[in-house]
């Protein structure tokens, strides 16, 4: 229908299957020293707190806790996918792109494959008022990385 | 039920001019109504024939702006029914004359231990000044809780409002529940302990009958952007001998009456409290906004308005997936909740069918936490609303599921 146009575009199947089972939103076990990230959203509440796992300057793991809008949880989720098994250079620069391809800054083609699965958010820039859901969890990792590395 | 205003949507060009086929329906009025073309003639007119800054000018132009400026004080007044015009102070919007009051009275008459009294219903606007005007005077922050429906609890008023409070700070009507707040005891419970009644009008003067003499409050604050007239121009009542009492909260040109390099003296009121330049288009705009109002008449708007609210809430409450906020005693504002469908993806749905909602938190966080809930969807109305868009809209509420891959 005429009228919904563009809105498959951003609630594609890729999104809804990953916001209504995010298999990440988890508790990482305790036993080493994990990095905690919390990022909030003050304007709509959406607030995700990262645990993640560095070992020898690669992510080992990474798991998310919190709630928000299926943008914000699959988003998350599809970050954590795709970085876990990443040197912490590699996701910073990952972060990068993803937040460029979101602010419709000139991201080069190559740069957009090695998003994965995180590509399905492009069209989230038509959105403006969502364009905050889906970077949330890659500014709160981005801060993190930089807190613990200056990255 | 049908809307007996149904030939006045015409006056309103956005609600007209959407040609693109798709339907529109405009329920986010709490946050700002759409504007009348007699609203918006106003403003036009105004810089095509009176435009000069008021009160300063000796000449015809300048008095005409004086003129329009004034005289919307003077209606402002009466549509609240003000004792006098100078009663009414223009400001911004609600949160600037709830600032004012809490710097020019708060500050000065709180002392450590006094207490304040709010209730858990505050916009955000009508609870950061106190918070302020507490940790500056080291007075204590108090609340009034509510009843399981989300009606104010009175009882707990009566106890929570003693001889240690000097101000009582409630809403007439919540933005984010519709709550109506029954402000005429709450003042005359303020008043009985020797305390200021601050009441914030933004949701109830557009939408009800005010009459400040009748309620008994001290200060009144609303915004005219959510009654018809422009952003950015609102207006505080309170008692004259309050005003005259209280020291000015913005100072500059326009609020003097002689300035010596060391020291000045001050206008009377209402002057004292409008520094600098003031927006005489949005007076202008303010006139016509309540012209237009009192052309409908305002107990018809309310009757209309509740009616229709009513009528959506009982479709709402006939969709098992839908959960609702707030009494039954309510202002034309739904808070609302689709099962498992975060209110920020319910609004964007909703918008994909040409439907404004709010969602989040409504600038009401400490409620949100006290109701447990993080966010919700809010539909709010006005009289140019109508029963075949309550109706579009619960059609569209299941469709939101769908997208999201509910069954229903």
């Amino acid at each position: 229908m005429a009228l919904n146009g563009g809105l498959d575009a951003i609630y594609t199947e890729l999104i809804m299957e990953n916001s209504r089972n995010p298999a990440n939103r988890r508790e990482l076990p305790q036993s080493r020293g994990l990095c905690t990230e919390r990022g909030h959203n003050p304007s709509c509440g959406d607030d995700i707190t990262l645990q993640i796992d560095i070992e020898s300057g690669r992510i080992k793991d990474m798991a998310f806790s919190g709630f928000g809008c299926a943008i914000s949880q699959a988003s998350t989720n599809i970050m954590i996918d795709l970085l876990r098994g990443k040197t912490v250079g590699e996701a910073k620069t990952l972060c990068e792109t993803f937040i460029n391809m979101i602010k419709r800054e000139s991201v080069d083609e190559d740069a957009l494959i090695e998003l994965e699965d995180a590509c399905a958010f492009k069209n989230i820039s038509n959105m403006p008022a969502r364009v905050k859901c889906a970077t949330l969890a890659w500014h709160t990792l981005s801060k993190a990385l930089n807190e613990k590395y200056g990255l | 039920m049908q809307n007996p205003f149904a030939d006045k949507i015409k006056d309103f060009p956005i609600l007209a001019g959407q040609t693109d086929g798709k339907p529109f329906v405009y329920f986010d009025n709490a946050a700002t109504t759409q504007k009348p073309r007699q609203v918006i003639e106003a403003l036009t007119d105004y810089y095509e024939t009176s435009n000069a800054n008021p009160h300063r000018g000796v000449y015809a132009l300048s008095e005409k702006a004086t003129e329009i400026y004034e005289s919307a004080r003077a209606k402002t007044a009466s549509f609240i029914n003000a004792a006098k015009p100078e009663e009414i102070i223009f400001t911004r919007n609600s949160s600037e004359a709830l600032n004012l009051i809490s710097y020019s009275y708060g500050l000065e008459n709180l002392q450590a231990g006094d207490e304040i009294v709010v209730t858990i219903l505050e916009h955000h606007s009508n609870l950061l000044p106190w918070q302020m005007a507490a940790r500056k005077t080291g007075a204590v922050l108090k609340y009034i809780y509510l009843n399981p429906d989300g009606s104010l609890n009175m009882d707990q008023a009566s106890e929570i409002i003693t001889s240690r409070t000097k101000i009582v700070a409630a809403t007439q009507a919540s933005n984010a529940l519709g709550t109506l707040v029954d402000v005429r005891e709450l003042a005359e419970l303020a008043h009985k302990n020797g305390a200021a009644a601050v009441i914030d009008g933004s949701q109830s003067v557009p939408h009800m009958k005010v009459n400040v003499q009748d309620l008994g409050c001290d200060f009144m604050a609303f915004s005219g952007h959510k009654m018809f007239s422009s952003m950015g121009f609102g207006a505080l009542y309170g008692k004259l001998a309050l005003l005259e009492r209280m020291p000015p909260f913005l100072s500059g040109g326009d609020m003097i009456e002689y300035v010596e390099e060391q020291s000045a003296t001050f206008a009377p009121v209402p002057e004292k409290f409008e520094a600098g330049t003031q927006n005489v288009e949005g007076a202008a705009a303010l006139s016509a906004a309540i012209d237009y109002i009192n052309s409908l008449g305002i107990e018809n708007i309310d009757r209309y308005e509740r009616e229709l609210c009513l009528y959506a809430l009982e479709k709402m409450r006939g969709l098992d997936f839908v959960e609702l906020y707030g009494p039954e005693n309510r202002a034309p504002i739904i808070s609302f909740n689709i099962k498992g469908v975060h209110p920020h993806d319910a609004a964007t749905i909703l918008d994909s069918y040409g439907i404004c909602v709010r969602s989040g938190h409504h600038c009401a966080q400490p409620l949100m936490k006290y109701l447990g809930v993080n966010f919700t969807n809010r539909a709010s109305f006005a009289f140019y609303n109508t029963p075949d868009e309550v109706d579009y809209f619960i059609d569209s509420l299941k469709s939101v599921r769908k997208w999201l891959g509910y069954g229903s």
